[in-house]
């Protein structure tokens, strides 16, 4: 059975894209096939996380203006062979594509793929209304901001209301430390507003830059944002996972850590 | 940032970012200012302490989107009864 995920966040800036690519290649790392569509046409990206910038043949709007069959459009992963990528156009804009199109799109992939996820621009305008059109359920991405949260909040409302039921929320970017010391809030105090599933936390971490900057996403490696994401993963498969004992942790407990795993 | 620094500073900015936040999704949620909420409340409060004492101060309203069993959203009250008047 396929699942349509669409990752999400209203506010720009917050990590839909890279959270698309760690869970999109996780996914495929478990074994499952997968295929990441980039819905943001004009300002594409998820390409350049991926790596897979220089493959590009066709897009998305080609795709569903005929000039190409979907099969000819997708880009095969460098690592994992059931991931594929379906770039989004960089000239074009966000009417190029209608939610119907987007639907009858999402339907074909199913047949072939466990996971279709669904890399969503932000804003709550044509883009954001494209990337849910098919959508089974959705990953709200957030950061412990005021500004990120409200924005999450309404593209809450705007899922129920559009039939999306099953949201789940993955609180990005934490720093345990200024948690702690009260200058950030905490993923219970983002819970508590929202009211919605956790699925997962991933903490502010250097690497994330760095994967970024090579075009290959963290996912499983040995570092806590590679960590959090696999167990988002496994979460999203329906697997049980614990969250992640994040601290504020000094060196040596950071080092202990590391082996300790 | 020491430890002293963490006792003397006592107000803390997450605090505040979660006491706007609340503010800003009732509005957002009902397109609703927090004055009217404000004149909602002071009126629950007014009908209510005809037939019980309530606590005005642990007295919770807020309007939630997230509800199984009614479509749209739904006001929440949350009156703490003090006395049922006889």
């Amino acid at each position: 059975m396929s699942e349509v995920i669409v990752v999400t966040s209203g506010k720009g800036g917050v990590g839909k894209t890279t959270t698309s690519a760690n869970v999109g290649t996780g996914l495929a790392k478990e074994g499952k096939k997968v295929v990441l569509i980039d819905t943001d046409i004009g300002l594409r990206n998820l390409d350049v996380v991926m790596g897979l910038e220089n493959r590009i043949v066709y897009n998305l709007v080609d795709v569903v203006e005929g000039n190409c069959r979907a099969k000819q459009a997708m880009i095969k992963d460098k690592k994992y062979p059931d991931l594929y990528l379906l770039p989004s156009a960089q000239t074009r804009d966000k009417t190029s594509v209608t939610p119907e199109q987007m639907q009858k799109l999402v339907e074909e992939l199913r047949e072939e793929f466990d996971y279709i996820i669904l890399d969503c621009p932000a804003g709550i305008e044509q883009g954001f209304k494209n990337a849910i059109a098919g959508a089974d359920r959705a990953l709200i991405v957030t950061t412990p901001e005021v500004s990120a949260i409200r924005d999450a909040d309404r593209i809450i409302g705007l899922l129920e209301a559009n039939e999306v039921h099953k949201i789940d929320l993955v609180i990005n970017r934490i720093r345990m430390d200024m948690v702690k010391r009260g200058d950030m809030l905490s993923s219970d105090d983002v819970l508590d507003i929202l009211a919605i599933d956790l699925i997962g936390i991933v903490p502010d971490d250097e690497n994330i830059v760095v994967s970024t900057n090579q075009g290959e996403p963290l996912v499983g490696t040995n570092n806590v944002a590679g960590q959090a994401f696999e167990n988002i993963c496994k979460r999203i498969m329906g697997n049980e996972v614990p969250f992640l004992e994040l601290t504020g942790e000094g060196f040596f407990q950071r080092l202990a850590r590391v082996f300790g795993r | 940032m020491g430890f002293f620094d963490n006792l003397l500073r006592r107000n803390r900015s997450a605090d505040d970012a979660k006491d706007r936040l609340k503010l800003l999704l009732v509005s957002d949620r009902s397109n609703c200012s927090p004055e009217t909420m404000e004149l909602i409340k002071n009126d629950i409060i007014k009908v209510i302490s005809k037939y019980m004492e309530i606590d005005a101060e642990g007295l919770d309203i807020q309007i939630s989107q997230n509800n199984d069993e009614v479509d749209g959203p739904t006001l929440y009250a949350n009156i703490p009864i003090r006395e049922i008047k006889k």
